[in-house]
């Protein structure tokens, strides 16, 4: 729940107060809440529309400001073509990277990046994610693959770009030692 | 198969939800096309490094406060 409305509000104080109303308005609705759902599920779709609603008091224009290639409906072929996959894994355990994990996430509309966050860092399924955002789970998936396309583009951009420095590849090596 | 056709089954097949004869000719694209087994690696790499890496617990300091207001709701 927190990391769905994190992953929002790109604010930890606007996450925390998000969670915050989730809790107090599910508590106020669990009489009310009839088993159709999961209840993590049902929480989690509490949690989205209190995260959508601050952003609309935020007027904040995500999607207008996205790239052009992220929004739907438009062409999302691959334009970079840099293998880094053999990068170590420890190199990504370094807060640096860590950023730039959260940075290329937060360039995502919020329709992508809801449905990405609660399938691939949240683990819900795919009906799940679809009960969740009242979602088809067409749409889920379709939301998810361009997501992770998006998001393939923005890390292999990182990557080409020579980040993690070498100096990073240094100091790791220091630290290893 | 040409690369574009490919690109829209892609997250099916790495979540193991293509049938098989689709898979079959993904995997002989690949075999013939760098871009593409690019494609595919970073993209599986991608999904991988926010599953294990992409999870922020919420800190102790705010999970206090959100303990501290619904006991406050409740008893109200």
């Amino acid at each position: 729940m927190y990391n769905l409305a994190l992953r929002l509000m790109a604010d930890p104080h606007e996450a925390e107060d998000v969670l915050q109303e989730t809790f107090i308005s599910a508590f106020r609705a669990l009489p009310r809440f009839e088993g159709r759902s999961q209840l993590g599920t049902w929480l989690y779709r509490i949690a989205y529309n209190a995260a959508l609603m601050r952003l609309r008091k935020r007027r904040v224009r995500t999607e207008s400001l996205d790239e052009p290639g992220v929004a739907e409906g438009v062409d999302l072929a691959p334009r970079q073509f840099t293998d880094w996959t053999a990068l170590p894994d420890k190199l990504l355990l370094r807060r640096e990277l860590r950023d730039s994990l959260n940075a290329a996430l937060l360039t995502l509309p919020e329709s992508l990046r809801g449905v990405f966050v609660l399938r691939d860092i949240e683990g819900l399924s795919t009906a799940e994610t679809a009960a969740a955002l009242a979602l088809t789970e067409t749409n889920v998936k379709v939301r998810l693959h361009r997501a992770r396309l998006a998001l393939r583009e923005k890390l292999s951009a990182y990557f080409a770009s020579g980040a993690p420095s070498a100096g990073s590849h240094k100091e790791l090596v220091s630290h290893a030692m | 198969m040409q690369c574009k056709d490919m690109l829209g089954s892609l997250s099916d097949y790495l979540d193991g939800e293509l049938e098989a004869q689709w898979c079959a000719e993904i995997e002989r694209h690949v075999a013939e096309c760098g871009n593409c087994r690019v494609v595919v690696d970073t993209l599986q790499k991608t999904v991988l490094l926010y599953r294990t890496y992409g999870h922020e617990e919420i800190p102790e300091d705010a999970k206090d406060r959100l303990y501290a207001v619904l006991n406050l709701k409740a008893v109200r």
